[in-house]
C-alpha cells in the first residue's frame, strides 16, 4: 500500500486539470498578446481563470494576477508595496512563524532601510493580538500574516487581524499568504480587509509553477518583473497560458461540493490524531480538535505536526518511505536572523522534539484507510527505531 | 580556425624502457573512452607519439576538456593539417595558422621543422629558415629567437603537413590500467573521491564500495554517493560501486557493543567486508580518504585498529593532507559541490557523544567477541546482497 501524506508540500495534479493544461498547450498554443485568433483563444483561458479566481475570493476580476507561484506572490505583495509605500513610512509587521518566502523578501527589506516587527505567537501557533495592537506605529505601512501555518496547520484569526490594523489606520496594508489556507477553508479578502493574497498552484491539485496574487483595487504595489507589460504592468513577461489553465481548474474542482469535502477531512484529521495519541511518547503540535473551518481557534483539517520522543525525523521518515508512506520531516526551515526561529520553537516545542517532528498533510481524497495505513506502519516502526538512537 | 587533429604529449611513460608499449596502449584507449560521444575518432600511436585525427566534426572546448582528464597525458597540442605541402602553399597554411591563432603577433618564435619525407625538395634546416624568413616578411611585428622563443611552431612533414604550436597542459600521471585495482571506500564525503582520484591517477583502476544504512541514511545519500563515483569515473574511467546495505551490522554493534567504540568497530567492519569484496574482484589494496587526526576514528591509533583487520595495503593518499588542500582537489576534480550536500552518511548516524580516540585493540577485539556468534552470517549476507552499480560518467 501507498499513502502520499505530503499534499502540504505538494499534491498530485487532478487528471482534468492535466487535460485542460495539455488543450493549452498543444491546441490552444497562441500567444495571449496576439492580436490573431490564436491569441484570443490563449487568451479565453486567462479570462476565465480571472473569472474563477475572482468569484471563489468574492473579488473583482481586474483584482487577479498571476505570477510564477506562491514565491512570486509573497515577493511582489511585499517587495512591492514596500517599495511603492516606503514615503509614507518604513515599517512593517509580521509573525514570528511565516514561510521563507516571506521571512526572506522582508529581511532584505530590513537591509534596504525598513524596520520589521515580528510577533510572538502562542503555544497553538496563534499570534499575539495584543502584541499586533501594540506594534502598530504612525510609520506602519504593510502587516503580512499567514493564513494557515504550514508546519502545524493552525488557522491565524485574519479577521480580528485585519479590523484591528484597519481601525488604527486604514492606510496600512494587509498581505496574506494564504497559499497553505487556499482550497482548505473559505477565505474572502474583502471580509478580512486584506488589501493582497498570496495563492500557489501545486498546493491545490494544480501545476507547479504558477500561483495567484489578489491586489485590491488601487492599491499601490511595485511590478518586481519588468518587460512587456502583460498585466497590466503588474507582471510582465508572456502569460504562463497552460499554467493559468490548470491553476483555475483546480481552483473550481477544489471548491466543488467544498463543505462536505472538509468536513469529512476534519473527520479523518481528529480520527489520525486520536489513533496516533494512542502510542507512546507522541505529542501533538498545535489544536487536535477543530471539527470545522473557521478563523478563531482554527485549524486547517490537512495538517498533523506530531513529535515523536527519541526518534530522529529524518529517520523516522526514510522508515516510512520504505513501506511506501510519504511525509515531511517536522521543520525543514532553519534561519540566523535572531527574531525568527521556525514555528515550532516559536510555539514552545521542547529542544529534544525540534528534530522528532514529522508533518502528515492531507489532501481532500486522503482516505482512512490510507491514515489507518500510516499508523499501522508507526506502531510497527516507533518502538525499533527507539532502540536505537543517537549517543 | 579549424584544428584537425591533436598530438598528445606524454612524459613519465616514455621512461618505462621495453613496457612502453603497455602504458602507450592504455593511454590510448583511456583517450578512445574519454571520447566517446564527443565526435569521431582515429586515435593512433606513431614513431613515440600518439595522434588523435578528428574523423568527424567536434567540439574543441569539449574535447580538450576530455582529453585534458586522462592520465597519462602532459600536453595537448591542436594541430591543422595540410596536404598540399609543396613550398608555397605550405607558407600560406602556416602564415593563415600564426596570422589566426595569435591575435597579438609581438612574439619571438622558432621554426622547428622534421621532414619524414625525405624526397621533399628542402631539408628540414632549410625549411626552418625559409620559413622563418616567410613569416618575418609577411608579420613583421615577429622576431626570432632560437634560444628561449615563446612560439615553437613545429613543422612536420609526413604524408600531410602537420603543424602545430601550442601546449594545453595536461593532467599527468600515468594511464589508468597499467597498474592494477583498488577497491575504494566511497562515503559521501569530500576525501574519499579525492582519495579516489589520486590513486587512479597512478594508473589504478578503481573499484567502489559504500555503506548504505536505510532507514538511517536516506535514498539521496546513495544518489549523491553515486554521483561522485561518476564524478571520479570522468579521469578513471568506468567504476564499478557496490552498495553494501550495512543496517543490521550497525543495529547489532549497536545492540553488544559499548558505544563509544561503535565507530571503531563499524569501521573495522566495513574494511573487513570492503577486502573481501576486494579480493573476489582481485584488487591489490584498498583506498580510504583518511587523513590524520581529522576526526575520533583517524587518529593514529584509530587507524592502527582499523588497519589491523586487513591483509592488502591500505593507500591513504591524503593521510597528510590537511582538509584545506583535499578541498582544493576536490574542487578541481568538480566532486566539491556534491561532496558537500548534507545527507547524513552511516558514518555520522551513530556518533557516540564521546568516542575512543585512543582505541586498544585488544580492548575493541573484547568488544567484538560479542559478536561472534553472529557476524560472520551478517558479513556473508552484506556480502551477497550487495548491489553493484556501473557508474560511468
Amino acid at each position: 500500500m501507498e499513502a502520499y501524506l505530503d499534499n502540504a508540500a505538494t499534491t498530485r495534479v487532478y487528471d482534468d486539470v492535466c487535460r485542460v493544461m495539455m488543450e493549452a498547450m498543444g491546441q490552444n498554443y497562441g500567444n495571449p498578446s496576439s492580436l490573431h485568433m490564436k491569441g484570443v483563444e490563449a487568451e479565453n483561458y486567462i479570462r476565465d481563470a480571472k473569472r474563477i479566481f475572482a468569484k471563489i475570493l468574492k473579488v473583482n476580476e481586474k483584482e487577479i494576477y498571476f505570477t510564477s507561484g506562491g514565491t512570486e506572490s509573497n515577493n511582489t505583495a511585499l517587495i512591492g508595496a514596500a517599495m511603492a509605500n516606503r514615503r509614507r513610512g518604513k515599517h512593517i509587521i509580521t509573525t514570528s512563524i511565516e514561510h521563507a518566502s516571506v521571512y526572506n523578501p522582508l529581511i532584505y527589506l530590513e537591509s534596504q532601510g525598513f524596520e520589521v516587527t515580528y510577533l510572538p505567537v502562542d503555544h497553538f501557533g496563534v499570534v499575539d493580538l495584543e502584541a499586533l495592537k501594540g506594534a502598530l506605529r504612525e510609520d506602519t505601512i504593510l502587516v503580512s500574516v499567514m493564513c494557515v501555518n504550514n508546519e502545524i496547520g493552525t488557522i491565524e484569526p485574519l479577521d480580528q487581524i485585519g479590523k484591528i490594523v484597519k481601525d488604527y489606520n486604514s492606510d496600512i496594508l494587509f498581505h496574506v499568504d494564504a497559499i497553505q489556507g487556499f482550497g482548505k477553508m473559505y477565505i474572502y479578502p474583502a471580509r478580512l480587509k486584506a488589501d493582497m493574497l498570496s495563492i500557489s498552484g501545486h498546493k491545490l491539485h494544480g501545476p507547479k509553477g504558477v500561483g495567484v496574487l489578489y491586489i485590491k483595487d488601487k492599491v499601490k504595489v511595485h511590478p518586481l518583473i519588468l518587460g512587456g507589460g502583460q498585466q497590466k504592468d503588474m507582471r510582465s513577461g508572456t502569460e504562463n497560458v497552460p499554467g493559468i489553465a490548470g491553476i483555475a481548474r483546480a481552483a473550481a474542482d477544489v471548491y466543488e461540493n467544498f463543505d462536505e469535502k472538509i468536513k469529512r477531512l476534519y473527520g479523518v484529521r481528529r480520527d489520525f490524531i486520536a489513533k496516533m495519541k494512542t502510542i507512546e511518547g507522541v505529542y501533538i503540535n498545535g489544536y487536535e480538535d477543530v471539527t470545522d473551518m473557521g478563523f478563531s481557534k482554527g485549524c486547517a483539517p490537512h495538517v498533523v505536526s506530531a513529535s515523536f520522543e527519541r526518534i530522529r525525523a529524518e529517520v523516522l521518515l526514510h522508515a516510512l518511505e520504505e513501506k511506501g508512506v510519504y511525509v515531511s520531516s517536522g521543520s525543514a526551515c532553519s534561519s540566523n536572523h535572531p527574531a525568527i526561529s521556525g514555528t515550532l520553537k516559536a510555539i514552545g516545542v521542547g529542544k529534544k522534539y525540534l528534530d522528532a517532528t514529522i508533518r502528515f498533510s492531507f489532501c481532500l481524497e486522503t482516505t482512512e484507510a490510507e491514515t489507518d495505513y500510516c499508523i499501522q506502519c508507526l506502531k510497527e516502526l516507533v518502538p525499533v527505531l527507539r532502540r536505537y538512537t543517537r549517543g | 580556425m579549424k584544428y584537425e587533429a591533436f598530438l598528445i604529449k606524454y612524459g613519465e611513460i616514455g621512461l618505462k624502457g621495453k613496457n612502453r608499449y603497455i602504458f602507450e596502449d592504455a593511454l590510448i584507449r583511456q583517450i578512445r573512452f574519454a571520447l566517446k560521444g564527443a565526435g569521431e575518432f582515429a586515435v593512433t600511436k606513431e614513431q613515440g607519439r600518439i595522434y588523435v585525427d578528428a574523423l568527424s566534426d567536434y567540439d574543441y572546448d569539449e574535447v580538450v576538456s576530455a582529453l585534458q582528464r586522462v592520465f597519462g597525458i602532459v600536453g595537448i597540442c591542436p594541430v591543422i593539417h595540410c596536404d598540399d605541402y609543396s613550398w608555397d602553399n605550405l607558407c600560406r597554411v602556416v602564415g593563415d595558422y600564426i596570422d589566426e591563432a595569435y591575435e597579438d603577433k609581438h612574439f619571438t618564435f622558432k621554426v622547428e621543422a622534421r621532414r619524414a619525407d625525405k624526397s621533399y625538395p628542402k631539408v628540414s634546416m632549410e625549411i626552418n629558415a625559409d620559413m622563418g624568413e616567410y613569416l618575418l616578411n609577411r608579420f613583421p611585428e615577429l622576431s626570432v629567437d632560437v634560444h628561449k622563443p615563446d612560439v615553437l611552431l613545429n613543422i612536420e612533414l609526413r604524408a600531410k603537413g602537420h603543424i602545430y604550436s601550442k601546449t594545453i597542459p595536461g593532467p599527468g600521471g600515468m594511464p589508468v590500467g597499467t597498474n592494477g585495482k583498488a577497491m575504494l571506500l566511497l562515503s559521501g564525503g569530500i576525501d574519499s573521491p579525492v582519495a579516489g582520484y589520486m590513486i587512479a591517477k597512478r594508473g589504478v583502476v578503481i573499484e567502489a564500495t559504500y555503506f548504505h544504512a536505510p532507514p538511517y541514511t536516506s535514498e539521496r545519500a546513495k544518489q549523491k554517493v553515486v554521483d561522485l563515483a561518476k564524478i571520479v569515473a570522468r579521469y578513471a574511467g568506468p567504476i564499478k560501486l557496490n552498495i553494501i546495505n550495512f543496517t543490521d551490522i550497525q543495529l547489532a554493534i549497536y545492540d553488544k557493543c559499548p558505544h563509544e567504540e561503535l565507530t571503531i568497530i563499524m569501521r573495522r567492519y566495513m574494511m573487513k567486508i570492503a577486502e573481501r569484496i576486494a579480493l573476489e574482484s582481485k584488487a591489490l589494496g584498498l583506498i580510504t580518504g583518511e587523513s590524520i587526526g581529522q576526526v575520533a576514528s583517524q587518529t593514529m591509533q584509530s587507524l592502527a585498529a582499523t588497519n589491523a583487520v586487513c591483509t592488502l595495503p591500505v593507500y591513504r593518499p591524503v593521510i597528510g593532507f590537511d582538509k584545506n588542500d583535499i578541498i582544493e582537489i576536490s574542487e578541481k576534480i568538480g566532486a566539491f559541490e556534491t561532496s558537500i550536500q548534507p545527507f547524513e552518511d552511516c558514518c555520522t548516524i551513530f556518533v557516540a557523544k564521546h568516542p575512543v580516540t585512543k582505541p586498544n585493540i585488544k580492548a575493541i577485539e573484547r568488544s567484538e567477541r560479542n559478536l561472534s556468534e553472529i557476524i560472520d552470517g551478517m558479513i556473508d549476507e552484506a556480502v551477497n546482497t550487495r548491489e553493484v552499480i556501473i557508474c560511468e560518467p
